[in-house]
């Protein structure tokens, strides 16, 4: 058999072969650069890569249409999902430099995960045919599940890995037979073809499928009641590892969320997607209240979030969907950003991440601590940050779809939130610094991605129109 | 020069100086006296584009003025629309009134983090100027939501003790009782399909949007959110925590202000969107205010701490100003928002002349005083004045809102006036009571007797707070001129009340 494949397929996975060919050059260049060197030349090749992969995004975004016989799709909507998993991995990336130094880790091969992680996220926003989401989803979780045990000598980063590792092939199988039930009820792997035959009255089997494929994708994004294994993980993993895999792979997993819910707009998700969003809003808020560690709060924080996010699934058609791309983007910025500033903090071993190691830290470190601050209030939800009019637009759109209860319980749970974040800027501010937590000076890159972190949040909250006309346009070719 | 060319943006403007000037202070190398001073011409010069508004308003027009109107985000439809009533406009200038001054208090007062004080004071009184100059309920909750944080980081990290727990006490009443408004202003957004304060009120006001059964719980989501910030009774415990941990300017701003945001959102909003429901649920809400005038009065004579006794003495004060916009009478309206104002010069003042005796002995122990009018006649002399026009004495503002409230308040039902009346003499038994345990009798505490007197700053600080009170008890139709047309708009509802901008959309 002969299959012509168009010059143009190549361009539309071009961000994807980028970001390969760097991860397998970083993955042969690092041993020869022998033991004891630094690493921050295969981190600037790494975060080459990264820059032009997201240029590549923008390049692809020149050729929209399917590929490869229907297996991806270049829309507004995967270009969107591309750009922003991509600026995630240069923030990241530029995050990583200064962490790796302190924490004494030399290894070159943690940047090639980081990039092959991405390829996983990116291929997730682009495919439309089921096995190759599965194939994605792979990609990407099994880069994460190296990356989160990276801190080798730390016993809770072994931990966190082989808990992701084990629950997250235990998720991933639930996704894969669920596609298998899905391929037994409409007979296809396309999720075109499935929603076509969706419309016309799903079957028992069909509702299976989509319920197991659920579990999987649930599992990624972190909601309830699949979001036992995240404080743990989160705790464990290196901090600039959690602030990718806290946004990114949560961003790809929900971009397939939409592609396949609403592809297929099957009535029966609804009260799935209404549990299991006020489930995740409810245990998220409430477990981080009575969190002393900083990234277990703010794993539970993540929890949380999924839930606003699930709100808009809930919510309807259109105006549903630009909601949620647009809390993605707006997460993204303030959720990285605030892992970035507890990773710079956090110091050799990760030995301060509790919430007292931050008292004072508005006198010792303004700058840090005024730009932590501005992430908190963010992903409380207070005006001037893109957190307010993502969490605005997703109770604006329930309430729109008449989802009052669930817009009530929402808007309680942002309540309940403002308390813990709050906890972490009354520390910073209105307690006396302790003497033996050093506080040293940030690193240039660092400072770079936090600024990018701090720009975007508050371009995103004054200046949302750009942002969100792009996810109403992504939103209405999804529809249509 | 003909200023009236400024009029679409001078709104605009008045509210976002401040924050530019915040903007740039952040820029500023640590030189404490230089901030202050940039500070204090930033907070002028914004007062100074303020009195733009009362000379060119234009009494007779019910509607808004200084309108403007530009679309800001396009899906959903949310505009950055500004206009003023007669109402707003003296708030307006309220705030841009007192927070010279509180630059001017806070001079010595706050000596660390000086830079980090005065960027949140100048933040927080863009947020305040929003809140009232705003026409879009997004952008009215936008600002009534950012002026929440500069609040509570002045009282956490600038005030006494307990600051931590009067801050943290202060933000999540606040915030929890605020997202029941977020909820409501989303239900109206998915019925009418816009923002627009102008808009939503023509469509529920024309039967076009029917309310239902909706209707009560839109009442009290906004109902609760303003009732939280007055504070109404049972909802007022935050409030004298909060005033006695802030620091002095935080207390002012807090009293003089941000309690009437929410007095001004139920004039605005509870009264202008649900009237039929106002006047449904005003019974219990009179209920509410009177018990607030009583209680509020009864225990502040109570209290052994000048700055909570003038705290509740706050409770009493505003539970006038719901009696007041409840009692659905344009004299009642009209000296509801006179309260407002007077009670912001006053307990301003009241605040600040509390602020200077703690500058001095670092307590607000009443017992820690006694006979101090002897070392500090000029001290005495402006305490007392201020004193006399928070008791409502006539020829000083006071006496004008409270008299305006109470003939409102017999007009409704003799019963209101009666019981109200007595929250009156109630007042001047507590300020008097006080007076005398501070001001007069022997020095019974050595330390006392060498208390400096005012300087020329506190006395630059006290003179404008002296005057406005006097020239409000004087000449009130200077003010009440301008606010009777709008009140009178808003009683009358939709027929009268107009905008400009909307009707040319």
């Amino acid at each position: 058999m002969n299959i012509a494949i168009p010059g143009a397929d190549y361009i539309r996975i071009l961000p994807e072969l980028v970001l390969t060919a760097c991860g397998i050059l970083v993955m042969l260049l690092d041993p020869l650069l022998g033991p004891d060197r630094d690493r921050s030349p295969i981190g600037l090749l790494a975060l080459a890569g990264a820059l032009l992969a997201t240029a590549a995004s923008l390049l692809a975004a020149g050729y929209p249409g399917p590929a490869f016989s229907g297996m991806i799709r270049i829309d507004t909507f995967s270009v969107f999902f591309h750009v922003l998993i991509g600026i995630i991995a240069i923030v990241v990336i530029l995050a990583s430099f200064e962490y790796m130094r302190v924490q004494q880790i030399r290894a070159g091969e943690y940047y090639g995960l980081i990039l092959l992680a991405t390829v996983g996220m990116m291929l997730m926003s682009s495919a439309v045919e089921l096995v190759l989401i599965f194939i994605a989803l792979e990609i990407s979780s099994i880069a994460t599940y190296i990356l989160a045990g990276f801190r080798r000598r730390v016993a809770i980063s072994a931990e966190s890995s082989l808990k992701y590792f084990l629950l997250g092939s235990f998720a991933t199988a639930f996704f894969l037979y669920g596609v298998a039930l899905m391929f037994g009820a409409t007979g296809s792997t396309s999720v075109y073809v499935i929603a076509n035959t969706l419309r016309s009255g799903p079957s028992t089997l069909a509702y299976a499928g989509m319920a197991m494929m659920f579990v999987g994708l649930g599992f990624k994004v972190a909601s309830a009641p699949f979001h036992i294994w995240t404080p743990d993980v989160y705790e464990g993993a290196p901090a600039p590892v959690v602030a990718l895999m806290s946004t990114g792979p949560k961003a790809a997993a929900f971009a397939v969320l939409l592609r396949v819910l609403f592809g297929s707009s099957a009535p029966g998700w609804f009260w799935l997607i209404w549990a299991s969003a006020a489930l995740s809003m409810t245990i998220g808020n409430l477990g981080a209240l009575v969190q002393t560690n900083v990234k277990r709060m703010l794993a539970y924080s993540s929890i949380a979030h999924a839930g606003y996010l699930l709100v808009a699934f809930a919510a309807a058609r259109d105006i549903g969907i630009s909601a949620a791309i647009f809390y993605s983007a707006a997460y993204a910025a303030m959720n990285v950003g605030a892992f970035v500033v507890v990773s710079h903090f956090a110091n050799l071993g990760e030995r301060y991440v509790t919430i007292d190691d931050y008292s004072g830290l508005g006198r010792r470190a303004p700058a840090l601590a005024a730009m932590l601050t501005v992430f908190l209030l963010s992903l409380i939800g207070i005006p001037i940050t893109g957190g307010f009019l993502a969490k605005f637009y997703i109770f604006q759109a329930a309430m729109q779809s008449h989802l009052v209860g669930l817009t009530i319980i929402g808007v309680i749970n942002s309540a309940i939130a403002s308390y813990y974040y709050l906890r972490v800027i009354v520390v910073m501010y209105m307690r006396e610094p302790k003497g033996d937590v050093p506080c040293t000076p940030m690193a240039p890159a660092l400072i770079v991605s936090l600024v990018a972190c701090l720009l975007a949040t508050i371009y995103l909250g004054i200046f949302p129109n750009r942002v969100l006309q792009l996810a109403l346009q992504s939103a209405q070719e999804l529809v249509k | 020069m003909n200023t009236a060319i400024l009029n679409p943006f001078i709104l605009s403007l008045i509210t976002f100086v401040p924050a530019g000037g915040a903007l740039l202070l952040t820029l500023f190398p640590r030189r404490d006296r230089d901030i202050r001073l940039f500070a204090l011409s930033v907070s002028l010069l914004t007062f100074i584009l303020s009195l733009h508004l009362p000379l060119h308003f234009a009494n007779s027009a019910p509607g808004f003025q200084f309108e403007l109107d530009q679309p800001w985000i396009g899906t959903p439809n949310i505009h950055f629309h500004l206009g003023i009533d007669g109402v707003s406009m003296w708030l307006v200038v309220l705030t841009t009134f007192l927070t010279p001054l509180c630059v001017l208090m806070s001079w010595k007062s706050v000596h660390d983090r000086v830079k980090e004080f005065f960027i949140l004071l100048l933040v927080m009184e863009t947020a305040l100027l929003g809140v009232f100059v705003s026409l879009d309920l997004f952008l009215f909750y936008f600002f009534w939501e950012a002026g929440l944080i500069p609040m509570a980081l002045i009282i956490g990290i600038y005030g006494h003790e307990r600051r931590v727990y009067a801050a943290v006490k202060f933000f999540l009443y606040t915030m929890i009782a605020s997202v029941f408004m977020l909820a409501a202003i989303l239900w109206l957004y998915a019925k009418t399909g816009s923002f627009d304060f102008v808009v939503i009120q023509q469509a529920l006001s024309s039967g076009a949007i029917p309310l239902g059964s909706a209707g009560q719980w839109l009442f009290l989501g906004f109902f609760i959110a303003f009732a939280v910030k007055v504070p109404l009774f049972p909802l007022h415990t935050w409030l004298p925590d909060a005033h006695v941990e802030a620091p002095t300017a935080g207390s002012v701003m807090l009293a003089g202000v941000l309690l009437k945001m929410g007095t001004y959102g139920m004039l605005r909003f509870n009264l202008g969107l649900f009237p039929e429901l106002s006047h449904r649920n005003a019974p219990w809400v009179i209920a509410l205010a009177i018990i607030g005038i009583i209680y509020g009065a009864l225990v502040a004579m109570v209290q052994p701490n000048l700055k909570k006794l003038v705290a509740y003495s706050s409770v009493s004060h505003l539970g006038f100003v719901v009696l007041g916009i409840f009692s659905f009478t344009t004299v009642g309206l009209v000296g509801a928002t006179f309260v407002m104002l007077a009670h912001g010069v006053s307990t301003g003042a009241l605040f600040t002349l509390c602020g200077m005796l703690y500058d001095r002995r670092h307590t607000y122990e009443i017992t820690e005083y006694g006979g101090i009018a002897t070392p500090m006649p000029v001290y005495s002399t402006f305490f007392l004045v201020i004193t006399l026009a928070s008791i409502g004495l006539p020829l000083l503002n006071g006496f004008v809102g409270e008299f305006l409230v109470l003939t409102g308040a017999f007009k409704a039902r003799a019963l209101y006036g009666i019981l109200a009346a007595t929250g009156v003499i109630w007042s001047a038994c507590y300020m008097l009571w006080m007076y005398q345990r501070v001001f007069y009798g022997a020095i019974h505490n050595p330390v006392n007797r060498t208390l400096p007197d005012l300087d020329a700053r506190e006395r630059v600080t006290l003179w404008p707070l002296a005057l406005a009170a006097l020239v409000m008890g004087v000449f009130p139709a200077l003010w009440t001129r301008a606010i009777d047309p709008s009140v009178q708009a808003i009683l009358g509802n939709a027929s009268q009340y107009s905008s400009q901008v909307v009707e040319h959309r």
